[in-house]
């Protein structure tokens, strides 16, 4: 994630599909449009979110390869097509061997990244970046055959800064093939992810820094699934997580109370032949 | 803390335009061999190492293959950086050579790991037994040995033999692992440990004919007088003992397997004599040395053996037959050299995209044994770490998982060097109650079986 962010349209561009009601918020977007700098400092303000790809990372690759066989040694993604929404996460799934391409509306964020980027001749060739949003992305899709472009769409700590989850939801299944995974890490909303993630978090150890979230933009994974079963997606699993401010790192846990991550697959059958798809749906835990 | 230079501007870099997501197998193969021809010390359109080992003696050329390996690295660029010539063996000399190294069974399983132990096995080794460990002022003796094992407690091999078989493990690598040879370093550049995105973020090293290099990770496997960690301005404990250690090939007069290696630890001046004495007074001295009473005096000869009475009384079917010390026939020949002791451990094992190992990190006084193996110990450390980095995609310079494997190497290595040095200062002196004391530590040492069986353990990772 290049930035906490959410889509922005600027007001005179009019896209090509039936836009529906934005899912902007520009104030949101001019905060994180200071912070695109800071972003890239492991151990600055941003430091948790970048701990978070140690929980991250392990879950799109497993889920991935629970699919398509690693063919590569030492490229376990080589071959997949990724989408990172929110940019931020693609260098360590770029390193792994997937294509990966990163959006932002920021476009701050996206020169920082492809800065970063370009020092790198391995991420250089699998990792670019798009200053744009993801409805522009599916709009361009539409209509020919080459809409269905994913393996994977990873929406790390980007759904509980949007206004409108609907539009999001069905992007997603846009732009993915069939059979695709979505990867989403958020917070969910309840007392407990009040206290710890506002008032804890970013009031008292400004871990995170003041003003990033909003309440009520957080959302439960139950209703989250529901939201996206009624977009074509099927939920394989739900995990929760948690962070330790006192090491620093984040761990899976069995409460999805606070953060949690969720894979979800678009129905229909993809390339890899239906035989591969994992028999087992991992228990869906709602506490 | 960190000495670390500015690191130039990148004018290449800004400008470049963004690729499509096309991915072109192609253009990653030309990249391959291109990256094997000089360069002109254009910065911008590198090659950027993955890993560069700076040093290639026995445990930085393990490391590279180790690395090399690994399959979570198959698709890594690892150059190895030697100052000397490669070393080859068509066939192994009749002479033996004085370097020698005891290799602890975790070592031979590294070595075996990376397919260089059959070539060793091949070549030359010397399996050992056991290990007894002589007083100049006392009949005290401490034996080690696994007399109701199978395996053998370690090998003995000469250092040559241990370079020249992962030499050619490396030529079987040659798709991911480079080797420069007569590549000597004559700078490197550190990057800003935090991305301030307009500089390069890679460690550069300078060769002497003009080339730069770029890597994502420095290993540091450049010996005891280490130039990366001297650059690093790293804080080094250190002291040299003022001890040389004189090395020699004996032959003994033992019948069968009648050749032996020689590593005689005392002061500078004798050593610098014994170096000058002739063959056969040299002969003399080492069995003198071995068998001489002189040093014994009558107090300590008394308590130690009553000492060992005691013990006996308390535990009386404990301790070893003695081994008799060896006698000399002769040594081979030219095969006296000497070189001075010290011991050094540097404070920090890793800074931002760099790591030491081996005699870089730590350097310690060879009466143990143990040098080589703690090296060894560094080279399996950092390749597990190493490997799991990859297989989650992170940046393998990145400070965090370097700081795993300096904790894990430290726990391990400095228990070991303090012993020794412990050790080598309690065999240092002939004041009475120190030799007292080492005196009745060895024999209660020897007789308790699992102090023994602990030190051996810990002696065979």
């Amino acid at each position: 994630i290049c930035s906490h962010f959410s889509f922005l349209r600027p007001p005179r561009i009019t896209l090509t599909r039936s836009a529906s009601q934005s899912t902007v918020d520009s104030s949101e977007v001019r905060r994180f449009r200071l912070l695109a700098s800071k972003w890239w400092d492991e151990e600055g303000e941003f430091a948790a979110l970048h701990a978070m790809n140690d929980l991250r990372v392990p879950f799109v690759r497993d889920n991935l390869l629970t699919v398509h066989r690693a063919r590569h040694p030492g490229k376990p993604l080589a071959g997949l097509r990724v989408l990172d929404v929110g940019c931020g996460g693609g260098p360590p799934l770029g390193r792994l061997g997937a294509n990966v391409l990163g959006i932002d509306p920021v476009e701050e964020s996206i020169r920082i990244a492809q800065l970063h980027s370009s020092h790198d001749p391995d991420l250089r060739d699998r990792v670019s970046y798009r200053a744009c949003t993801l409805e522009e992305l599916s709009g361009e899709g539409e209509g020919e055959r080459g809409a269905a472009q994913f393996d994977a769409v990873v929406a790390s700590e980007v759904v509980e800064h949007l206004a409108d989850l609907e539009t999001f939801a069905l992007c997603c299944s846009h732009v993915l093939k069939p059979g695709g995974s979505l990867f989403i890490t958020t917070i969910n909303k309840t007392k407990l992810s009040y206290a710890l993630a506002i008032v804890v978090a970013e009031q008292l150890l400004r871990i995170v820094p003041r003003g990033t979230h909003d309440w009520e933009k957080f959302i439960s994974p139950e209703e989250l699934e529901r939201l996206l079963g009624s977009n074509g997606f099927t939920v394989q699993s739900v995990q929760g997580m948690m962070y330790s401010p006192l090491s620093g790192a984040w761990s899976w846990t069995d409460g999805t109370a606070i953060n949690y991550a969720l894979h979800a697959v678009k129905e229909g059958h993809g390339v890899e032949d239906s035989s591969s798809y994992p028999e087992e749906h991992t228990e869906t835990t709602h506490s | 803390m960190h000495k670390i230079t500015k690191a130039p501007l990148p004018l290449c870099g800004l400008a470049r335009c963004f690729l499509t997501e096309k991915h072109l197998p192609s253009v990653n193969v030309v990249r391959k061999r291109q990256f094997c021809s000089g360069n002109e010390g254009d910065l911008g359109k590198n090659e950027v190492y993955d890993v560069i080992i700076s040093g290639g003696g026995m445990v930085g050329s393990t490391m590279a293959c180790s690395l090399g390996m690994d399959p979570n690295l198959a698709d890594k660029k690892i150059l190895l950086l030697e100052a000397g010539n490669k070393k080859v063996m068509d066939k192994v000399p009749d002479t033996y050579s004085t370097r020698v190294s005891s290799i602890s069974p975790g070592s031979a399983t590294l070595l075996s790991g990376i397919g260089a132990w059959e070539h060793i096995r091949e070549m030359r080794c010397k399996p050992y037994k056991r290990m007894q460990v002589w007083d100049a002022c006392s009949d005290a003796l401490i034996t080690f040995d696994k007399e109701d094992l199978e395996n053998e407690m370690a090998y003995i091999v000469e250092n040559d033999i241990v370079v020249v078989s992962i030499t050619r493990q490396l030529d079987t690598l040659s798709d991911n692992v480079q080797v420069k040879y007569r590549s000597k370093v004559v700078k490197y550049t550190w990057p800003m440990p935090h991305h301030a995105a307009e500089s390069v973020p890679w460690v550069q090293v300078t060769l002497a004919n003009g080339e730069t290099l770029q890597t994502k990770l420095l290993i540091g496997a450049d010996g005891p007088n280490s130039m990366v960690r001297q650059e690093l301005g790293i804080p080094t404990v250190k002291w040299n003992y003022d001890q040389s250690a004189v090395v020699a090939v004996l032959h003994l007069s033992e019948l069968s397997d009648t050749h032996s290696s020689l590593v005689w630890s005392t002061s500078h001046r004798l050593a610098e004599e014994l170096l000058e004495l002739d063959e056969e007074s040299f002969v003399d001295a080492i069995n003198s040395a071995f068998w001489s009473s002189e040093n014994h005096s009558e107090l300590i000869e008394t308590a130690g053996s009553l000492f060992r009475g005691a013990l006996s009384a308390i535990m009386p079917s404990a301790g070893t037959p003695r081994q008799l010390p060896p006698s000399v026939a002769g040594i081979g020949p030219k095969s006296r050299v000497m070189f001075p002791l010290g011991m050094g451990h540097a404070s920090e094992y890793v800074r931002h995209r760099v790591v030491l190992i081996g005699d870089a990190a730590h350097r310690v006084h060879p009466l143990a044994g143990q040098g080589a193996n703690l090296g060894f110990g560094d080279v399996a450390g950092l390749t597990q770490l190493l490997s799991q980095a990859a297989f989650n995609g992170k940046d393998l310079g990145a400070i965090q998982h370097l700081l795993e494997y300096e904790t894990e190497r430290q726990r391990h290595n400095l228990p070991m060097m303090t012993a020794i040095d412990l050790m080598k200062r309690l065999y240092s002196t002939d004041v009475a109650p120190a030799v007292l004391l080492r005196t009745f530590g060895l024999q209660a040492t020897n007789m308790l079986p699992t102090l023994k069986e602990q030190i051996m353990a810990f002696a065979s990772k």
